[in-house]
């Protein structure tokens, strides 16, 4: 009897330690859901999801103070894929946010003073220029977020949409016929 | 003679080869305007290097290669360059796609391009004149040729694959080729063998066509180095690359590699031949034989210089026939219907059919799935057509991926058998088109990622940067008294601004700031009297109560 209790005492204390060493040893710095969350997020940093970026609105959702389906540039997709990862039931695109074509913005040139609130607004990076000089929009690197729209004091700044081109055309998804014609 | 092998499943469609490949290749007359694309092969679009104004040269660069992935392209006949503009491509979508328009002047004049000692030369340099030369694979991919010639790092690729198979139906130009240009083909196979070092060259030929056969078969004699000649079974998709490879290697690529990886390459007969011309003859590739056949007067194949309009090309054919309905690129199972008659034939471009509603039929309605299998048993890819068919229509395309959804080589074998009439290669082609848009986001999406950390990461530090600035102005005296030390002329200033602070130090001292001017003598005599009692407290000691409360002092 006493004997089978000091066994499973020292079982449990040994696994007990070994539990705890491997605890501090593998012990993850950062908390990998918001890594695999942010890799879903498109990264706009359009903040139309109400927080001041992509990586704060993928912590705000591992923390679960966020919704997933407050990003619009993400899209249906997005929050389907969200909702994979996350292991809860896909929703549709939150109240107030409406989804918008992929677009750029693009500086009417003839217009532009050169104030660079616009350079200080793109979280990217995405627009080059300096004080007096025509600023110009790098539309490789837009990522569509229209925060250079709010700060142009002369509304120089319009989103375009991206068109259908050879290198961005897709193959629509087939309709089926269920019915003869007719 | 080598064992044949075989792969899974395979279809027998009629064949409709009968009604173009009994003439002979024939020649389109001079057109008076040719619209040559920029893009006619995979990869990178080549870079217009002429402007309008500007006069060509049948053969004549009109666009550079850009890129790894890219072949230049060539005028298709002597004139002037009219416009660089956007029309419409033969392409799925019918969009439209950067194009030279040329005015042709009627001489046909050619631009002299010496042939290439490409026995002598480097490798390096004969693969750069391939490409230069816009050889690109005339089978239907269009893939640049001098990429697939680089054997790379494996040093040498062991086996060339001549693939005359041409299994679609109605297709016949490759058969007409082979028929009439099978010196061609073996010469520019000889080139092939030399690049790649290819010890085995193959070709294999579907044996519905014994007239290419002998005609490749007695050129192959005179080669001067071994080709094996091989009939192949009519089954479609025999002409498919992996197919092929498995029939005559007995060799699968496996999922995610290339056929050079198992030491494989397999190249069109046409692109032999055009690789032969290009270096040999000095002809870049500006033309290339098409087949168009259906509801037209005359089917046949043609000669047909890149840039004609589709359009010219039926009506080589003596025109469209009564009731046509609407023409394919490409054949019956694999090919798109055109969307712009007036689109010009590309290097993709092998074959168009002019349908008529008697020999095309429209899809019957289609039907829920039954789960027959039949899919299945067709695949040459050996996949589950149906299964992918669920995930692809249901958007899971992870699962699709998790299915071997790439390895589809798009045969159209599976829509064949369907008993539902399912256009499942629809599926297919959408599923493997938002997988790669979204393989594209994703990357977009990294680099904005990196884009945003950086500057947050920029601004953060311009910030302390700013910070540290301020606290060093703030803390300059200190700092640069300290720089003084050293240097005898600095220390002589500061000595006497030193003294002279201290000067003025002492003056501060000595006077005793009086807000009191022009005061009436009584009043004078009582502030004299209240500093007297002032000095007079602070000399003594202060006694311990009148120190805490002033009140109490007398």
């Amino acid at each position: 009897m006493l004997t089978a209790i000091l066994v499973l005492a020292g079982i449990g204390l040994v696994l007990g330690a070994v539990l705890g060493w491997a605890a501090d040893y593998y012990k993850v710095e950062e908390d990998p859901v918001v890594e695999k969350i942010d890799a879903i997020l498109p990264q706009t940093q359009c903040g139309q999801c109400g927080y001041p970026g992509c990586r704060p609105y993928a912590e705000a959702i591992a923390k679960g103070e966020a919704d997933i389906n407050r990003c619009p540039p993400g899209g249906e997709d997005g929050i389907q894929r969200l909702a994979e990862l996350l292991g809860v039931e896909a929703k549709p695109l939150g109240e107030g946010l409406e989804p918008k074509l992929k677009s750029v913005a693009v500086i009417d040139e003839s217009t532009c003073i050169g104030c660079t609130l616009c350079i200080q607004a793109c979280p990217v990076d995405a627009i080059v220029g300096a004080s007096k000089q025509l600023h110009t929009i790098v539309a490789d690197q837009c990522t569509g977020c229209e925060l250079c729209l709010a700060p142009c004091p002369v509304d120089c700044i319009a989103m375009e949409v991206i068109p259908a081109r050879l290198d961005n055309w897709k193959w629509r998804y087939p309709v089926i016929r269920l019915k003869q014609a007719a | 003679m080598r064992k044949l092998h075989t792969f899974n499943g395979g279809i027998h469609p009629p064949e409709h080869k009968a009604e173009s490949n009994a003439a002979p290749i024939a020649s389109l007359p001079l057109l008076p305007r040719y619209v040559v694309p920029l893009s006619q092969h995979m990869g990178h679009p080549a870079a217009a290097c002429v402007q309008p104004g500007d006069r060509v040269l049948r053969g004549q660069v009109i666009g550079l290669p850009e890129g790894r992935i890219s072949t230049a392209v060539h005028a298709p006949t002597s004139g002037i360059v009219s416009a660089v503009e956007m029309r419409t491509l033969a392409h799925p979508s019918g969009l439209p796609g950067l194009c030279v328009v040329i005015e042709s002047d009627g001489d046909d004049q050619a631009c002299p391009t010496p042939p290439l000692d490409w026995h002598g030369l480097p490798q390096a340099d004969v693969l750069e004149a391939v490409r230069h030369l816009g050889i690109a694979g005339l089978g239907g991919a269009v893939f640049p040729s001098a990429v697939k010639l680089d054997k790379g790092k494996a040093g040498h690729i062991p086996t060339l694959i001549l693939n005359g198979s041409e299994c679609e139906p109605w297709i016949t130009c490759d058969d007409r080729l082979m028929r009439e240009r099978a010196d061609e083909v073996i010469q520019g196979a000889a080139i092939m063998r030399h690049l790649l070092g290819a010890e085995t060259v193959l070709v294999g030929i579907e044996d519905n066509k014994p007239e290419a056969l002998a005609a490749m078969t007695a050129a192959a004699r005179g080669a001067g180095f071994p080709v094996e000649i091989l009939a192949v079974p009519t089954l479609y998709p025999s002409g498919g690359a992996k197919q092929l490879t498995q029939l005559l290697t007995g060799l699968q690529t496996p999922t995610g590699l290339l056929s050079t990886d198992i030491g494989i390459q397999v190249f069109n007969v046409g692109t032999a031949a055009s690789l032969y011309r290009a270096l040999v003859l000095g002809q870049p590739l500006i033309s290339r034989v098409v087949t168009i056949t259906g509801h037209v007067a005359r089917p046949g194949n043609f000669e047909v210089r890149l840039g004609t309009p589709i359009q010219a090309l039926i009506e080589a054919a003596g025109g469209a026939l009564p009731g046509a309905s609407g023409q394919i690129v490409g054949g019956p199972l694999m090919g798109f219907e055109l969307e712009d008659e007036q689109s010009p034939v590309a290097k993709s471009v092998n074959c168009i059919i002019v349908k008529h509603p008697a020999l095309f039929p429209p899809a019957p309605p289609t039907l829920p799935c039954i789960r027959c299998g039949q899919c299945a048993l067709a695949c040459p890819a050996e996949l589950q057509p149906f299964e992918l068919y669920w995930y692809a229509k249901a958007k899971a395309f992870d699962k699709t991926e998790r299915y071997n959804l790439f390895d589809c080589i798009e045969c159209g074998c599976c829509s064949y058998v369907c008993p539902s009439h399912i256009p499942l290669v629809d599926f297919y082609r959408f599923a493997k088109s938002e997988i790669r848009a979204r393989d594209k986001d994703s990357q977009a999406a990294q680099i904005a990622r990196e884009r945003h950390e950086f500057r947050q990461f920029r601004l953060e530090r311009e910030k302390r940067e700013k910070a540290e600035k301020l606290a060093q102005k703030a803390a300059g005296k200190p700092a640069s008294g300290a720089a003084a030390a050293d240097d005898p002329e600095a220390a002589r200033k500061k000595a006497i601004l030193q003294a002279a602070m201290e000067r003025a130090a002492k003056a501060k001292e000595g006077v005793q700031p009086q807000n009191t001017d022009n005061l009436a003598p009584a009043v004078e005599q009582e502030i004299q009297a209240i500093e007297a009692r002032r000095q007079g407290t602070d000399a003594s000691t202060p006694p311990p109560e009148g120190d805490k409360s002033p009140v109490s002092t007398p």
